[in-house]
């Protein structure tokens, strides 16, 4: 029956700056605005906006670091946002929802790897033969067993955000947030989490919100949502989100390279069929339309 | 350059002083303080330097490690050794007499005894604890050690818990100052020349920036730790239980040993001649 793992009514967001006396209400624009929004279980979700569009607010409203202005959030069909929410039922919702940030420097609070992963278990006060057994599958999981006992500072950018995944993983989240996690990363290491990112969903069952600005990263998703100025945009699939190119040149995004390639080439007359989301898929679209033509 | 820094990094390994129980270590550097402050004759002072020697030998620490760590308080030494060269006075005629400036032999001696135990003590507290604990570790060390505190109200998770990410966070810091150095230079800032005054104004601006990225450091690991169902040591166990082994045993009872060994070559009186020269009790005037 409760196939939303998170449900979003009517939400919205505005941050208060609560200058003592000041408070110029009028001033106040929304971050977030009639936000509905339903995220089924183990579903592969990208978020895409712009800076400043309201996306990491919206992460953080569901893990509870943010108390929504209006409207409801249920996770797990439980309301967050009853007024009868308790400090203990607030770590029962972030047990379950994950999260990971841009910054891998500062998620890590421990000096060697395996500490750094076993302090969530820690946390949750789970039995020591449980957290080692934790530390090790995670790290198996994000291919880091062999950097155990290494320092964190001595790992480039993309293994510091494995172990940072590791260190969610081993709280076993149903839900994982990856708050433009891949932002600061180099080609390779974005390439490195985003493959991690795709094994937890489809292996492990984990559901998995993508929030970047990476057209790349999003076509891969199941679905893609587009947040812009504070409101929904577009909900679908990559496919369907990204053949509204107009709309998104208009929010400031643009579609992944390859379909807008197509696109154009479309436009200009070219008869090309098929898909071009991904790299691989634009690939081939153009071999089939190229050995097509020379046919003719 | 700044890089360099080793004073407070851990280097993860296996060696037996790895494998000791923080709180042991913790105990033994305390010791290890005593008695090198207790160490006041030549014959003292070559056991303690051995028994730093040995620490750094069985640590497995490479001894290059050990002297970047010492470099930082080269000023120090020096300073503090020039101190006691020019304001100890000795008994017998001056070494050297130069206007108001009278060097005798007990204030070389004392100087060349004062830096040694300088040396010694950081080789012996950054083997023991910093080298080879790491930070968490250390932090549940001391934690254990002093949590009888908490029965009086004392936050002993909580100043741990400061304690283990400000040692964290000393390279990030370390490599942030650098770049924002670097920044700074290619932009015309010079660091090394001009008055004293001059360098410490051209500091402002690393400073600034330094602190601004910290305070966004720290809310940002403050909101990662919340996520991650930190809420002080409530309900809070530990991968790494801390216990006592037969190891811990032997490093104590050693230590004891030579502690004990360290306070009767200071205290008892005894004499012995080596080169026609008569060593006994007090070697120096403390």
């Amino acid at each position: 029956m409760n196939d939303y793992i998170i449900k979003c009514e009517n939400l919205g967001f505005t941050y208060s700056e609560n200058i003592e006396g000041e408070t110029s209400a009028a001033e106040e624009i929304p971050a977030l605005k009639n936000i509905t929004l339903g995220i089924k279980r183990g579903e592969y979700l990208a978020v895409l906006g712009h800076n400043g569009s309201g996306k990491s607010t919206l992460a953080k409203l569901l893990n509870m670091i943010l108390t929504p202005t209006v409207g409801k959030i249920y996770i797990d069909g439980v309301d967050i946002t009853a007024e009868d929410f308790t400090e203990d039922d607030v770590f029962a919702i972030r047990r379950k929802i994950g999260m990971v940030f841009q910054n891998p420097d500062n998620q890590l609070v421990a000096t060697v790897v395996e500490e750094d992963v076993a302090f969530g278990p820690e946390n949750l006060g789970l039995p020591r033969e449980e957290i080692r057994r934790r530390v090790n599958s995670s790290l198996a999981l994000v291919g880091m067993q062999n950097y155990m006992r290494h320092a964190p500072h001595k790992l480039s950018g993309g293994q510091k955000q494995r172990v940072a995944i590791a260190g969610i993983i081993a709280m076993k989240p149903e839900v994982i947030i990856f708050d433009e996690s891949t932002a600061m990363l180099d080609p390779l290491g974005r390439r490195e989490v985003i493959e991690i990112m795709e094994r937890l969903n489809r292996e492990e069952g984990i559901t998995v919100i993508n929030i970047t600005h990476y057209m790349e990263e999003a076509a891969r998703a199941d679905r893609v949502v587009v947040i812009n100025d504070g409101e929904l945009a577009l909900d679908g699939t990559p496919k369907k989100v990204f053949s509204k190119v107009a709309r998104l040149h208009s929010m400031g995004l643009e579609a992944p390279q390859g379909n807008e390639l197509v696109l154009l080439l479309r436009d200009a007359g070219c008869r090309i069929d098929g898909d071009s989301l991904t790299e691989e898929e634009c690939v081939e679209t153009l071999y089939n339309f190229i050995s097509k033509e020379k046919t003719i | 350059m700044i890089s360099d820094i080793t004073l407070g990094q851990f280097f993860p390994g296996y060696s037996p002083i790895h494998k000791l129980d923080p709180r042991t270590k913790i105990i033994l550097a305390t010791l290890f303080i005593v008695a090198v402050f207790v160490a006041n004759n030549p014959a003292s002072f070559l056991l303690i330097g051995v028994v730093a020697l040995i620490l750094v030998a069985v640590s497995r620490i490479s001894m290059s490690v050990i002297l970047k760590g010492i470099k930082p308080i080269l000023f120090i030494l020096l300073f503090t050794a020039l101190i006691n060269i020019f304001m100890t006075k000795g008994e017998g005629a001056p070494l050297v007499e130069f206007w108001i400036i009278k060097i005798y032999k007990e204030g070389i001696i004392r100087a060349i005894l004062m830096a040694l135990r300088v040396i010694i003590l950081i080789i012996g507290t950054s083997i023991l604890l910093t080298y080879t604990t790491s930070p968490i570790a250390l932090t549940d060390g001391l934690e254990s050690l002093l949590s009888p505190l908490k029965k009086i109200k004392v936050p002993v998770h909580t100043f741990a818990m400061m304690m283990s990410i400000a040692l964290r966070f000393i390279p990030t810091l370390v490599e942030e100052t650098e770049k924002i150095m670097n920044a700074q230079k290619s932009r015309g800032a010079d660091f090394t020349s001009g008055s004293l005054v001059q360098r410490a104004k051209a500091l402002v601006p690393i400073l600034i920036p330094l602190f601004v990225s910290s305070f966004k450091r720290a809310e940002e690991l403050a909101t990662a730790m919340e996520c991650r169902c930190y809420r002080g040591d409530v309900g809070r166990t530990k991968m790494v239980k801390l216990e006592y082994r037969a190891r811990d045993y032997i490093f104590l009872a050693a230590f004891l040993l030579i502690i004990g060994l360290m306070i009767s070559l200071a205290i008892l009186p005894y004499k012995f001649e080596l080169d026609g020269i008569l060593y006994g009790v007090p070697f120096y005037k403390v």
